[in-house]
């Protein structure tokens, strides 16, 4: 161990020799993930590793930290009333380029996000007019109350409207266009870091930005971040372990206990806010591959719990998942509001209770259907399906597993297509209404169950809109117990996430997954 | 002559269409990229509103009579992962890729044919046994099993050379090279060496046997009864004459380098356009997809063109039957 520190150190030296004489006492951090953000362009994509590369560049409103609480960024304070809600912003805040921010970048930045080609239009859908109060006050004028704004924001980034001007980028790119816009290489924000050199998928730079109004509030001391993304999950891990790189965000799970017994590096493990979970179709007046013709088993509540109760969440907890996941009843995690750890209890595992369930709806020989499954999109998720087609077949229910791609998978699940299905769901807002909108409602855009109970598809309206706390949490808890008793889904578990990272450094990790380098410390 | 050229062009278009079709009708089967460039919120109407953009949802014939359409006047499109236009990102990752191909050729060949000489001749001394048998692991072992190998040894255990990725790399304007310096040639060795084991043990394998056979010959036995040094009958007249086969698998096998390249490449994080590719069907990034798939195809009938045309100066039989 000693021999090869040496090493390393000599390496190091080497390689610092060999580069344009950094200064010396710069704390540089290297780290790498499977996949690199898809643009720097702040609106144009919903998607996590984009947003936390862009949020180490830009800021929003209100931010969230690594426990994933509000906290101001841009704004220093809010309030909400029925029509709308006010921001306070921050005072002699610069971005990268040395321009002033106040609120006409923020109007600007809103009317970017909900125009054109953004991905951001359906987040911030209830904004109805922005209006610009002061050079320091911004005021939402929203569609109805809506209690939840500021949850819905903390990734909408802030440009400066002159830059955009000037560099003729006022409207995400358009996926028609001819031509890359200069906002897809380039960035100027107003946050901690600033963008010193980009080469997608190759190597992405990071220089700290001294004028950043934070410095004095967080405990971050790294001066530059080197962000190299390595596809293969072999390779990333090797790179941590030659010590080439200070942390990986993604190590898969069976090479865990190896980074957590190599001297210098250790793996840290937090519950993330996504949980994975069997979907039924209950809708349908027939399934598309059963041998049960005529009529819908998975229409009887009764064969759904039968499915809830054959599953053994602990066994793939134990098995398939390496002890890293949480196993649950419900299919939104802990953190997220209207989570209780009654409805978090699993189902119980009892094969002849759910025999029992199946005789009693007329199916005592089970029946066959196919089992639709992703295989590259969640942590071990064509195990997880396996798992359970050996645990269905004990109750007679015959799985056929066929497990596709995420871009074959997901399109079965938003066109209807799928009788049984393997989806997972991440909760942003960290509140329920997210989850009622997409995945209960009647009319949710990722419900492929059919699901749909007039008064969840009610209740989840009506928390759309109300503002006062305590009526919306028995909303939320009414319509939790009645998904829970009529159960359109199977849950499996909670995600975790486990970060691999060098003893060298302090990098507390977030349970969005999001690498947060204001917090992180070179020992 | 020229008719002869002029009827294995009209060949390679004919090939060239073929390929295209059929790679472009592939893209069917590779699944919805809207989903991926789309958060989990975006709406039904939204997710329609970009697939009619894209005209996804037009017949596959029409969708590649556009695509033709769009070649033919130079526009490739637009990464649908990346956002930048594809001509753009093929030329800035191809050097990477023609840089491991040529290092990996390279060694190939330098080590293929003084190994397959070596085994050709002393067929017998355990040395020969030795090398033929640990080639077998060339053929035999999959590249991404040699690659993860090599990682572990050379850069997780020894630690002497990195991992991955393309250090040193310098910018010479129109090229990109990491073969000026000593980082770029650290990062190189691994990669090039797991692409090269394929072909190396192919090259060893034929230049052995070839030997052997040449070796038989009456012109060596005569040779050797006139009395000349081994050292000019082993490699000016034996090896000369093994080399006409050699010659025409390596053409063949450039290509090939350059088309498998994308397991190396995705081993190693190496920035080449063979991972661009791999990353594009993760992403069902269409445009991608189709303008490296035509690329490819582009090459091989590049290659087998001129090898074609190479047979015909070298061999007067083809000439012959040709005219």
């Amino acid at each position: 161990m000693k021999h090869r520190s040496l090493t390393g150190a000599s390496a190091l030296a080497l390689a610092a020799a060999l580069a344009a004489a950094p200064a010396s006492a710069e704390n540089v951090l290297r780290w790498t993930s499977q996949g690199d953000a898809l643009t720097m362009d702040p609106h144009a994509q919903n998607e996590g590793p984009t947003i936390s590369m862009n949020g180490q560049i830009y800021e929003s409103l209100v931010t969230r930290d690594y426990n994933l609480a509000l906290q101001p960024e841009l704004a220093t304070s809010w309030e909400g009333d029925l029509e709308g809600w006010t921001f306070t912003l921050r005072q002699g805040v610069k971005f990268h380029d040395g321009s002033d921010f106040t609120a006409e970048d923020v109007a600007f930045s809103f009317r970017r996000a909900q125009s054109g080609a953004s991905d951001y239009k359906e987040q911030i859908k209830s904004i109805k007019d922005i209006e610009i109060i002061d050079d320091h006050t911004v005021r939402f004028v929203t569609d109805g109350p809506n209690p939840i704004l500021p949850n819905e924001i903390t990734s909408l980034f802030i440009m400066d409207s002159g830059w955009a001007k000037a560099n003729n980028v006022e409207m995400p790119q358009d996926y028609a266009a001819k031509e890359e816009t200069f906002a897809v290489r380039n960035a100027n924000g107003t946050g901690p870091y600033r963008l010193a050199s980009r080469a997608p998928d190759e190597l992405t730079v990071m220089e700290r930005n001294g004028e950043w109004w934070g410095w004095s509030e967080f405990p971050g001391n790294i001066d530059k971040i080197e962000y190299r993304p390595i596809k293969n999950a072999a390779t990333r891990v090797a790179a941590l372990l030659s010590g080439e790189v200070d942390f990986v965000l993604d190590p898969p799970l069976q090479d865990l206990p190896r980074i957590e017994s190599t001297e210098g590096l250790g793996v840290s493990t937090v519950a993330q806010m996504r949980s994975i979970f069997f979907g039924m179709d209950l809708g349908s007046p027939e399934l598309r591959s059963s041998d049960v013709k005529g009529k819908n088993p998975f229409a009887d509540p009764k064969v759904r719990l039968a499915v809830n109760h054959a599953l053994d969440k602990e066994a793939i907890k134990r098995v398939v998942m390496e002890g890293l996941s949480f196993p649950t009843g419900m299919i939104t995690p802990p953190g997220v509001r209207g989570n209780t750890p009654e409805n978090d209890a699993p189902y119980e595992f009892n094969v002849e209770a759910a025999k029992a369930l199946l005789a009693e709806a007329g199916y005592p020989d089970g029946f066959s259907v196919t089992l639709d499954c992703p295989n590259d999109r969640y942590v071990n998720d064509e195990k997880i399906c396996q798992a359970a087609v050996g645990m269905l077949a004990r109750i007679g229910i015959k799985a056929n597993l066929e497990a596709v791609s995420k871009s074959q998978h997901f399109p079965k699940i938003q066109n209807r297509q799928t009788d049984f299905y393997l989806l997972g769901w991440g909760v942003p807002t960290l509140d329920s209404h997210y989850v009622f909108a997409y995945l209960i409602d009647g009319e949710g855009s990722w419900n492929a169950t059919g699901y749909s109970n007039p008064r969840v598809n009610e209740i989840t309206d009506l928390i759309a809109t109300e503002m006062d706390e305590e009526k919306r949490d028995a909303l939320v808890a009414e319509a939790w117990d009645i998904v829970k008793a009529e159960a359109p889904y199977a849950p499996v578990h909670h995600q975790v996430i486990a970060w691999g990272i060098s003893d060298g450094f302090e990098i507390p990790i977030g349970a969005d997954d999001s690498f947060r380098p204001r917090f992180v410390v070179k020992k | 002559m020229l008719a002869f050229i002029l009827r294995r062009l009209a060949q390679s278009v004919l090939v060239m269409a073929v390929v295209s079709v059929i790679s472009f009708s592939l893209f069917n089967f590779v699944g919805d990229p809207v989903n991926n460039m789309v958060g989990q919120d975006a709406t039904r109407e939204r997710r329609a509103e970009i697939r009619l953009e894209l005209g996804l949802d037009d017949p596959i014939l029409v969708q590649y009579a556009r695509f033709v359409g769009n070649i033919l006047s130079g526009d490739f499109g637009i990464s649908y992962r990346i956002k930048q236009p594809v001509d753009d990102l093929i030329l800035e990752r191809l050097p990477a890729t023609l840089e491991l191909v040529f290092v990996s050729a390279i060694i190939a060949l330098v080590f293929g044919i003084s190994l397959g000489v070596y085994t050709g001749i002393r067929r017998d001394s355990w040395i020969s046994r030795l090398v033929l048998s640990s080639s077998l692991i060339g053929v035999s072992l999959p590249t991404f099993i040699i690659g993860i190998g090599l990682i572990y040894l050379f850069a997780v255990h020894l630690r002497w050379l990195p991992s991955s990725g393309r250090g040193g790399v310098v910018d010479l304007g129109f090229w990109k090279t990491s073969l000026l310096t000593v980082d770029g040639w650290r990062s190189i060795i691994l990669p090039a060496i797991t692409l090269s084991l394929f072909q190396l043990t192919l090259i060893l394998r034929l230049v052995r046997a070839e030997m052997l056979e040449v070796m038989r010959t009456d012109y060596i036995k005569f040779a050797r009864a006139r009395g000349l040094s081994e050292r000019s009958i082993n490699f000016v007249h034996a090896l000369r004459n093994t080399l006409v086969p050699v010659v025409t698998i390596i053409g063949l096998n450039i290509g090939g380098l350059i088309a498998f390249s994308v397991i190396t490449e995705t081993v190693f994080q190496w920035p080449g356009t063979g991972l661009m590719f791999i990353q594009a069907v993760d992403f069902v990034d269409v445009p991608i997809m189709a303008a490296y798939l035509v690329f490819v195809a582009l090459l091989f009938v590049v290659i087998n063109l001129i090898v074609d045309i190479l047979y015909f100066v070298i061999d007067p039989r083809i000439r012959m039957g040709g005219s």
